[in-house]
C-alpha cells in the first residue's frame, strides 16, 4: 500500500518533470498561506496539479491566523483558515471566502485494556472531562454507557493542543454546542483557557502525551489517528446513535450541512442524520474580491477547480472528505460573481 | 628576531601612514558604525517590542505583571503564570545544574589525570552544541515517559506524604511539568556553568594552591579554602550566564512543560513560560489584536529580565573578563 503510494507519486513527479517545460509556459506561481489542518493535501494537490493545470502552488502551513494576517496584507495570494471569518470581518478585508475540504476530528485514549473503537463517548461527557468535573475512568457516568467494558480506577488526563490551531477551535466548537456549561465557562477559539489536563505541541505532541499516560485522553484528525494506529472512541451523535469514525459516517454528517450560510460557513458539528460523525469540520480558502494581479487570481480559482474536479480521491486517500458536487457549483458561481478586476470577472470557467 | 621587530616598528611611521590615513579613517568609521549598529538595533528591539506591547499595558495596566489571566477568547490577558514558570523552572534548573557544573569543573581542575580532561571537557562543551529542538524531542520521548513510569510515582509514594515539603510532590504523574522542564534546563546550561567555573578554578595561582599544599592540606581543603574564596564572585558570574541561557530557552521547554496556565503548587503540576506561550501562541495571532500585543508585552518582559540578569553576570564576571 505504502509502496504503491510511493510508486504513484514518483510517477506523478516524472509527469510533472515531463511536462513541465509546456506547462511552465502556460501555468505560473501562486502562494498561499494558512492552516495547518489541511496542509497534505494542499500539498498533495499542489503536487499533482502542477502537472495538470502547470500552476505551481507554493503552501505554507503557517497556522490558520497567520494566513489571514497575510491575506489581509496581500502578501500571498489565497489564505487559508478553519475557523471562517464573519462576514463582517470577510467585507472589512473585502475577501470571499470559500470551503475546499473537510475534515474531521476524533477522540484518542489510553486505557489499559481498552482496544480501538470500544470506548463509548458522548459529548456531554467529553465536556465534562475537559472542564476537570469527570476525573476518574470509573466514574459512574462513564460505566453506564460502557457496560460491556471493565473501567480501571484510573485518573483521567485531557491533553489538549497548546498551540493555537484550528484543531482546537473545531474542537471546543463541538464542546460548546453540545455543553451550554463549556460554551459559557471556556467559549469557542484556536485557542482556549482549557481549565484541566496538559498541553503538548501539536497533533503528534497530544499523540505522544496520550501514548505516555495511562488515563489520558486526546483530540487529533482522524487522518493522523489512522495513520498513527491510535485507539479512538465511539461518539454518541445528535440521532443519539454510537457511531464509529469511519469514512461512512463523515460523508454522512457532509452532506446534512447547510451550504447557503453567510461566506459559505457552514458549520458540520453535531449534525442530523442516524450515521453522521459529530465533529466534521470544512476548512477555508480566503481570496481578494479585488485582486491586484488578475492573472495570479485566476491561477488561484484554477488549481482549486482542478482539485475539485481531480483531486476527491487524492483527499479521500488522506482521509479528508471531499466537497459535495453541488457546493463545488455553488463556489464555482461566487468566483465569477464577486471576484473582478476592472470590473470584470476573473473566472470565466 | 626581537631586533628586526624593532626596526620594522621603527620604519613604520614614515612612508605608509599618508598613503593609508583614507584607509584608517574609512576602517575607523566601518568598525565605528559597526559597534553603533549592534547598538541601535538593541535599542530597536527593545523600543518595538515595548511600543508593541503598549496596547496590553494600557488595556491591563500594572496589574498585568501579576494576573494570572489568559484567556483568549474573552482577550483577558495577565503575564503572571508565565514570569512565575520562567523564573521557578529557571531557578529549579540553576539549583539542579550548579552542583553537577562544580562537581564536573573539580574533576576537570583537580582530580582528573590529564590525559583525561581534554575530552571530558570537550565533551561537555559539547552539550552545548546540541540544539535545543533535539533536547526537546528527547525529554518529551524520553525523559517524560521515564518520569511518569517511575520518577514521578517513586517521589509522590516516598516524599509525598511528608507534612510541609509533602506538596510540592503531588498530583497526577503526567510526566511532563515543571519538574521535567527544569531538569532538561539543567542539563542544557550545565556546559555553560562548567566552562566558566572550570577557566575560573584555573586562574588561581599556583603559588596559592601550593602554599595550601605544603601546609599539609587535602583536595578538598585546598578547593574550600583557596580555589573557591578566590574565585567565588566569577562563579557567581558563571551561575548568572547559566540563569540568562535558562529563561529564555524556548523549544525544549516547550515540548515538556505541560503548557497550561495554571500555578501549581506542585512540582509536577503543568505550567508555561513566557518563551513558550510566545511561540506557542504568535501563529494564531490577528496583526492589530490584544492578543499580539500582549505577547509582544510578554517578550518585553522577558528582554528586560534577562537583560538585568545577564548585565549582573557581567558586572560579577568583569575581573576574569579583563582578564
Amino acid at each position: 500500500m505504502h509502496r504503491r503510494q510511493l510508486l504513484a507519486s514518483a510517477s506523478l513527479l516524472a509527469a510533472g518533470t515531463a511536462f513541465g517545460g509546456r506547462a511552465f509556459a502556460q501555468g505560473g506561481q501562486v502562494t498561499g498561506a494558512g492552516a495547518t489542518f489541511p496542509n497534505p493535501v494542499y500539498q498533495k494537490w499542489a503536487e499533482a496539479g502542477r502537472g495538470a493545470t502547470g500552476i505551481t502552488v507554493n503552501y505554507q502551513s503557517v497556522g490558520s491566523g497567520a494566513g489571514i494576517n497575510q491575506i489581509r496584507n496581500r502578501t500571498v495570494d489565497f489564505g487559508a483558515s478553519d475557523a471562517p471569518l464573519t462576514p463582517q470581518q470577510l467585507t472589512e478585508a473585502n475577501l470571499l471566502q470559500f470551503p475546499s475540504v473537510m475534515g474531521s476530528l476524533v477522540a484518542i485514549v489510553n486505557i489499559p485494556g481498552i482496544e480501538d473503537g470500544q470506548l463509548k463517548l458522548t459529548g456531554e461527557l467529553l465536556a465534562e472531562i475537559y472542564l476537570g468535573k469527570i476525573t476518574k475512568w470509573n466514574d459512574p457516568k462513564l460505566v453506564e454507557l460502557n457496560r460491556g467494558l471493565t473501567l480501571p480506577n484510573l485518573a483521567i488526563a485531557p491533553a489538549y493542543r497548546a498551540d493555537g490551531s484550528g484543531t482546537t477551535f473545531v474542537w471546543v466548537s463541538y464542546l460548546a454546542a453540545v455543553s451550554p456549561e463549556w460554551k459559557e465557562k471556556v467559549g469557542v477559539g484556536t485557542s482556549v483557557r482549557f481549565p484541566a489536563g496538559t498541553g503538548a505541541r501539536g497533533n503528534e505532541g497530544v499523540a505522544g502525551t496520550v501514548k505516555n499516560i495511562r488515563g489520558a485522553i486526546g483530540y487529533v484528525e482522524n487522518a493522523y489517528a489512522v495513520s498513527n494506529k491510535l485507539v479512538t472512541t465511539q461518539l454518541r451523535n445528535k440521532a443519539g446513535q454510537f457511531v464509529k469514525p469511519t469514512h461512512e459516517s463523515f460523508i454522512a454528517a457532509a452532506q446534512s450541512a447547510d451550504w447557503n450560510a453567510p461566506g459559505m460557513a457552514a458549520s458540520l458539528i453535531d449534525q442530523q442524520g442516524a450515521t453522521s460523525w459529530p465533529i466534521v469540520s470544512p476548512t477555508f480558502i480566503l481570496l481578494p474580491k479585488n485582486p491586484t494581479d488578475a492573472e495570479r487570481s485566476r491561477n488561484v480559482m484554477k488549481f482549486f477547480d482542478w482539485a475539485f474536479n481531480n483531486g476527491a480521491q487524492l483527499a479521500t486517500q488522506l482521509d479528508y472528505i471531499p466537497l459535495p458536487k453541488p457546493v463545488q457549483d455553488q463556489i464555482r458561481t461566487a468566483w465569477k460573481a464577486e471576484v473582478k478586476a476592472n470590473g470584470q470577472p476573473v473566472w470565466n470557467g | 628576531m626581537s631586533q628586526a621587530t624593532t626596526m620594522t616598528t621603527g620604519a613604520r611611521p614614515a612612508a605608509p601612514r599618508r598613503a593609508g590615513s583614507l584607509g584608517d579613517a574609512v576602517f575607523a568609521g566601518a568598525c565605528q558604525a559597526a559597534g553603533a549598529f549592534v547598538l541601535l538595533l538593541l535599542g530597536g528591539i527593545i523600543v518595538e517590542l515595548f511600543i508593541g506591547g503598549l496596547p496590553a499595558f494600557r488595556a491591563f495596566g500594572l496589574p498585568f505583571l501579576w494576573s494570572t489571566e489568559w484567556d483568549p477568547v474573552s482577550e483577558v490577558f495577565g503575564a503572571g503564570v508565565s514570569i512565575y514558570g520562567t523564573i521557578v523552572t529557571a531557578v529549579l534548573a540553576i539549583i539542579f545544574a550548579v552542583p553537577l557544573a562544580f562537581g564536573v569543573a573539580f574533576t576537570l581542575t583537580e582530580l582528573a589525570p590529564p590525559w583525561l580532561r581534554r575530552p571530558v571537557g570537550t565533551a561537555v562543551e559539547l552539550l552545548a552544541a546540541v540544539p535545543s529542538i533535539i533536547y526537546g524531542m528527547w525529554g518529551f520521548f524520553l525523559i517524560a515517559p521515564l518520569m511518569a513510569q517511575y520518577v514521578q510515582p517513586t517521589l509522590i509514594d516516598s516524599l509525598g506524604e511528608l507534612p510541609g515539603i509533602g506538596g510540592l510532590f503531588q498530583g497526577p504523574p503526567f510526566g511532563t511539568g515543571i519538574l521535567t522542564a527544569a531538569l532538561i534546563l539543567a542539563i542544557m546550561i550545565l556546559p555553560f556553568i562548567a566552562a566558566t567555573m572550570r577557566d575560573v578554578f584555573e586562574q588561581v595561582p599556583p603559588v596559592y594552591k601550593e602554599s595550601a599544599y605544603g601546609l599539609g592540606c587535602t583536595t578538598w581543603e585546598v578547593m574550600r579554602g583557596v580555589v573557591l574564596p578566590y574565585t567565588r564572585i566569577s562563579v557567581a558570574g558563571g551561575v548568572m550566564l547559566g540563569l540568562g541561557r535558562a529563561l529564555g530557552e524556548t523549544m525544549a521547554v516547550t515540548f515538556v512543560i505541560g503548557n497550561a496556565n495554571r500555578i501549581t503548587t506542585t512540582l509536577f503540576g503543568p505550567g508555561n513560560t513566557i518563551a513558550s506561550v510566545v511561540a506557542l501562541e504568535f501563529g494564531e495571532s490577528e496583526t492589530g489584536s490584544l492578543k499580539l500585543s500582549a505577547l509582544l508585552a510578554l517578550g518585553f518582559i522577558l528582554f528586560v529580565i534577562s537583560f538585568v540578569v545577564l548585565a549582573t553576570s557581567r558586572y560579577l564576571l568583569r575581573s576574569r573578563l579583563k582578564g
